[in-house]
């Protein structure tokens, strides 16, 4: 007789931490954003719906993300403690749960809110599973670009969720968030350029070179300036949306040119721009959106 | 936090914790149906 060696099944606190939770919040906080934004109010349960299912779908493209890139994550330090490197959980039940949350959260959508916002909510699950994860992140140093279109989702589905239409002010939303992320996440690869090189992940820092990175970062930030404003001068946002707007691109432009003209100093440079950029980049975020839904409640 | 390592108790805190989750979305179900009323 054989003896077998049965692995443990996975803690609850894995399939939670498939999910990406601290993604999630930031998923959470602009989806909700634009659907207290939307110009037409819903009924609060629905709202808080509508919300549940942008997060348990993010949460189950996160987890596919997990099962596809299992083998990748587990070659770079900074992911090599999630739940299938660690092998605390089947591969085939990543899968699984991640199609059986992002299905029953389109289903819910389209049930309780509209289907206009499940199809998008269902395009936002598959662009970043397949399309993001699959297709593009392997091949192209431009994956982080076109990929950034999957985080940019969360306030458009939330403002059609409200709506029931599309209209130029989400788009808009979706058009920040696309143009932030290619110097937020461009920040922190070039500080975690190391992991990228060895699991072979074309990363641009890895592919085009630092310089060739820094000098992106730079176009994007710039580009994010007018970007962000523009919600104020068509009239979609008010005053206090405008002067932060203002404010607050025009210090992510700062940090963006410090790290743009900078090289890297040696061995021992501990890269403290490009991770202070990073690190505001996440406040930037928030608070731009966070003004947007404050100027809504206390129009001037 | 120290991870449970007895497959019996896993799986008792994974059915715990699926069992709360199905009985928040009966409730959710409820609520939602009340708000479609309205």
């Amino acid at each position: 007789m054989s003896a077998t060696v049965q692995t443990p099944p996975a803690d609850w606190r894995d399939f939670f931490a498939l999910t990406k939770p601290r993604v999630m919040s930031l998923v959470i906080f602009t989806g909700l954003c634009g659907l207290l934004a939307a110009p037409e109010r819903i009924h609060p349960v629905l709202a808080f719906t509508a919300i549940l299912c942008i997060a348990v779908a993010a949460g189950g493209a996160a987890a596919l993300n997990q099962w596809w890139e299992a083998d990748i994550d587990a070659g770079m330090k900074r992911t090599s403690a999630r739940p299938l490197p660690q092998g605390r959980m089947n591969r085939d039940d990543a899968r699984d749960f991640g199609v059986g949350i992002s299905a029953a959260a389109v289903i819910l959508m389209g049930l309780a809110i509209n289907w206009l916002a499940a199809a998008i909510l269902a395009v936002s699950v598959i662009y970043y599973a397949v399309v993001y994860t699959i297709w593009l992140k392997p091949r192209t140093p431009q994956n982080i670009v076109i990929g950034g279109g999957a985080g940019a989702f969360p306030p458009l589905i939330g403002w059609v969720a409200a709506t029931g239409h599309i209209t130029l002010m989400p788009v808009l939303l979706f058009a920040i968030i696309f143009f932030w992320t290619p110097p937020h996440f461009w920040a922190l690869a070039l500080f975690v350029k190391s992991d990228y090189a060895k699991v072979g992940i074309p990363m641009m820092p890895v592919v085009a070179g630092e310089k060739a990175t820094r000098r992106q970062i730079l176009i994007y930030a710039v580009l994010l300036l007018p970007l962000s404003v523009l919600p104020w001068w068509i009239g979609g946002a008010g005053l206090i949306y405008g002067v932060s707007a203002v404010i607050l691109s025009l210090l992510f432009l700062a940090l963006s040119v410090r790290v743009g003209l900078r090289e890297r100093g040696g061995a021992e440079d501990t890269m403290r721009p490009e991770k202070q950029l990073f690190a505001y980049s996440v406040i930037y975020l928030f608070a731009l959106f966070a003004a947007l839904v404050v100027d809504r409640f206390l129009p001037m | 936090m120290t991870r449970e390592t007895d497959p019996k108790r896993i799986r008792r805190s994974r059915n715990n914790v699926v069992g709360l989750l199905l009985g928040a979305f009966v409730i959710l179900v409820f609520l939602i149906s009340i708000a479609k009323m309205g």
